[in-house]
């Protein structure tokens, strides 16, 4: 250890108190901020997570502007050579195809307009959650023909049970009248009121023959194995699309497409996030820089007898600074530790959200919030807390250099 | 004198207490103004959510609430009315609405809508579409055909204003009822999902069109002052027969909004804590200093017969002191951002679906609520004193010889 690191080091513990309530300062800063910016994360992803999972897929493959018209004309006319081509991309868990309408459902007594939507039964299970989130009846089964799953605020509005009839009524692909009568087979819970309230899911094959889709379908729905992928296949399939038919290819989109909001209102929460900690962070800087100040004022005297044996005033302020940033630098690794400890132990267990339970499900989040310790949320917070100090510390620093030797030692 | 005394003490080092008071006043700045945002938010959602055909009351036929259907329409809203006007603060505005889930339809779209049907005149008063209209215009008492839509909905199905829109909707013989308006005016609301949920046409024709005869959905009520208004609650409550008529205040129509409001609190003193935790170890600090400091003079005033007590007092005199001079000018400050930020608000439009999604306003204007401040400018004051105690009871154990000699 060089010997001015060993003067630093000393001469922090000159005040021990003082010293430890700097570091407190320092340490509590830089926890809240990996405990926040974790459990920011966590909920995040959860938030990702299930909204991919409620509806949309992590990606998905429409014909061109489909997205923006959702007209039934827009389709993609021969899923089994997306079916191909996603067989050959790795990292891609699990796919379905799916056909949507705009519909008036009827049951004896009331009508509404209701999307309708066609699934594989066998392939949607391993795609959303619809089949886990059914709480009365059972979900579809492969051979099921004219058969319907019905969001729960819909059933209650048109006053039906499983085992009732209902019917639609639209237009098919072509134009022609479709409709159909189908019986109530489950009736499923998303937590979404959108989506209880005005969707039903019918078999593709069934929803085929009434819209006189022929083999076509509206959507191709993508889960990959981790978010962090999507980007990539989202270009390798655009890239494919195209060369498979490039005057009119068909085009993949992401989650971040199918749900605009959601990732801005991301964006949102963690600007909103950033602002409150820098404000944190300049408040605990404010209040630790005394302790560096004081360092100096207490000891100009020792100072000037330094300077006058010969010390240079860079020497000492290279001291002073290797002092303010050891005391900093212990506190963020305190901070650090203790954060990522309270975090795991979070991590493992959740947060309990139930008082707000009713707000955040709609957004996706029921149950518990688990925070996720990463590098960043580990890391990023308490470098801020150290460069913010380090500039606090500069000003009492810099200002040995005024110091004159003789008046210095004159100081009481 | 004492309050002299601690004054001058406080400004013996101009450049410790200045430091420390700006760690208190970017505290408190930050609270006060990020507080007022935060309020800010919650104010916007409920204004636009009572805006948005919600009213801070609104009455039911009873069951209509649980299942808003045609069939659970109020027959007779000239017997709610009477009562209304018994009841109701002067100043109170009303208004009859009809209000069904319908299918909208054009040659080459269809969608669910909600068919809103209103009193143009009384209803621009209570709601958001009064001032909302962009393009075209707004209903007048006698337009037969004339119906007024969302910009966004416009934009779906593709079509102009002077184009027909067809609505069908069940009437009360459980039939379907259907019928053709010319659009004439498009409105913007605050949501995209408003924008494309309500369709306005005059009321008399929706209940022409749904056989209601002089039935209507729901009556909402605005009171002329606060919307918290529990003897009018109660009054209606008790007015209106319990078996025929539902009333509903807007914390219970509006419970997203609601649920926000109860978080909100909760979150804001948390956020306070956490400022004020992290000056206090300033605040600690900078007081042990100014005491240890001062360990000779403590001695020299106890060895002439001050008491331990006084000392105390003395010593949180001063951060009282400090406390306060930081608030005043944190409050100051905070107060003047608000004011500053009040004019243009902060403007979301660049993330309106985030915001959307979140359920908030494209724009928020900061709120100021005496509470928030109040309990802010608590948290700072008795919790500073607090850790102040600490290095103040030092003080006054501090003993004569020993201090004395300290040098």
């Amino acid at each position: 250890m060089s010997i001015d690191v060993k003067m630093a080091w000393r001469n922090i513990w000159r005040n021990p108190r003082r010293t430890m309530l700097t570091i407190c300062a320092i340490a509590f800063a830089s926890l809240l901020l990996v405990f926040m910016l974790s459990f920011q994360f966590g909920s995040y992803e959860t938030m990702i997570n299930t909204s991919v999972k409620i509806h949309t897929g992590h990606l998905q493959i429409h014909a061109h502007e489909y997205l923006k018209k959702k007209s039934i004309r827009q389709v993609v006319s021969e899923p089994q050579e997306i079916a191909h081509l996603l067989q050959t991309i790795p990292k891609i868990e699990a796919y379905t195809f799916r056909g949507q309408a705009f519909s008036l459902i009827s049951s004896k007594e009331r009508t509404y307009g209701v999307a309708v939507t066609g699934i594989d039964p066998e392939r949607e299970a391993t795609v959303s959650r619809l089949k886990s989130s059914v709480r009365e009846g059972e979900f579809l089964a492969e051979s099921d023909k004219d058969q319907a799953l019905v969001g729960k605020l819909l059933a209650k509005n048109l006053h039906i049970t499983p085992g009732d009839e209902v019917t639609l009524l639209g237009q098919g692909r072509d134009g022609s009248i479709a409709a159909t009568v189908v019986s109530v087979k489950g009736i499923y819970s998303s937590g979404i009121d959108e989506i209880d309230r005005a969707s039903i899911h019918i078999p593709l094959k069934t929803f085929q023959e009434i819209y006189a889709m022929g083999n076509a379908i509206h959507e191709a729905v993508i889960i990959v194995e981790s978010l962090s992928d999507v980007d990539a296949i989202k270009r390798s399939l655009n890239v494919k699309l195209q060369s498979q038919n490039p005057d009119n290819p068909l085009t993949a989109v992401d989650w971040e497409e199918l749900m605009p909001g959601l990732r801005q209102s991301i964006e949102m929460d963690l600007v909103s996030g950033l602002i409150f900690y820098l404000l944190l962070i300049i408040v605990v800087a404010f209040s630790i820089l005394n302790t560096f100040l004081m360092a100096i004022f207490e000891r100009t005297k020792e100072f000037g007898v330094l300077m006058a044996i010969g010390t240079t005033p860079e020497r000492l302020t290279k001291v002073l600074l290797i002092e303010s940033m050891t005391m900093t630098s212990v506190g963020t690794s305190a901070g650090i530790i203790i954060g990522s400890l309270i975090t795991i132990y979070f991590q493992s267990r959740g947060i309990d959200i139930s008082g707000a339970s009713d707000l955040l499900s709609q957004f996706g989040i029921t149950g518990r919030i688990y925070p996720k310790l990463s590098w960043i949320s580990a890391i990023s917070g308490p470098l801020a807390v150290l460069i913010i100090t380090f500039f606090a510390a500069l000003y009492p620093a810099l200002k040995i250099k005024k110091m004159r030797p003789v008046e210095a030692m004159r100081a009481v | 004198m004492h309050l002299q005394l601690a004054w001058r003490n406080v400004w013996r080092n101009v450049r410790r207490t200045t430091i420390i008071l700006i760690a208190v006043i970017i505290g408190v700045w930050s609270m006060i103004l990020l507080g007022s945002l935060m309020r800010g938010i919650a104010v916007g959602m409920i204004k636009n959510g009572i805006s948005t055909l919600t009213g801070h009351f609104q009455i039911h036929r009873n069951g209509y609430r649980d299942d808003p259907a045609i069939e659970n329409s109020m027959p007779d809203p000239s017997v709610v009315e009477s009562v209304l006007k018994q009841v109701l603060p002067e100043g109170s505005l009303w208004t009859r609405r009809v209000r069904v889930s319908a299918v909208a339809s054009n040659a080459r779209h269809s969608a669910g809508v909600t068919m809103v049907g209103i009193d143009p005149l009384t209803e621009a008063k209570l709601s958001f579409i009064g001032t909302a209209v962009s393009s075209g215009r707004y209903l007048t008492p006698d337009d037969h055909n004339g119906i007024v839509i969302g910009e966004a909905l416009l934009d779906k199905f593709e079509t102009k204003i002077g184009h027909k829109l067809v609505l069908m909707s069940q009437d009360t013989h459980r039939e379907m009822a259907s019928r053709a308006f010319r659009i004439i005016g498009t409105f913007k609301a605050e949501m995209e999902s408003t924008e494309k949920q309500y369709v306005f046409v005059n009321r008399e024709i929706s209940q022409k069109m749904l056989k209601l005869d002089a039935a209507i959905s729901e009556i909402g009520i605005i009171l002329p002052d606060k919307p918290d208004n529990p003897n009018v609650y109660h009054n209606l409550k008790t007015a209106l027969p319990h078996d025929q008529y539902e009333v509903h205040n807007w914390r219970e129509l509006l419970p997203f909004q609601t649920a926000y409001l109860r978080i909100l609190d909760g979150f804001m003193y948390i956020w306070y804590l956490v400022v004020f935790v992290a000056m206090g170890f300033g605040i600690v600090n900078t007081t042990l200093m100014a005491v240890y400091e001062r360990m000779r003079e403590f001695g020299l005033l106890k060895a002439l017969g001050m008491k331990p007590w006084w000392i105390l007092r003395e010593v949180l005199t001063e951060s009282f002191l400090l406390l306060i001079t930081g608030m005043i000018i944190g409050n100051g400050l905070g107060l003047v951002s608000v004011y500053a930020l009040s004019g243009s608000g902060i403007d979301l439009s660049a993330l309106a679906a985030g915001a959307e999604y979140a359920g908030m306003t494209r724009i928020i204007y900061p709120a100021i609520d005496l509470k928030d401040i109040t309990i802010a400018n608590l948290v700072v004051l008795v919790l500073g004193l607090c850790v102040s105690a600490y290095p103040a009871v030092k003080a006054a154990r501090f003993t004569p010889v020993e201090a004395l000699t300290h040098t």
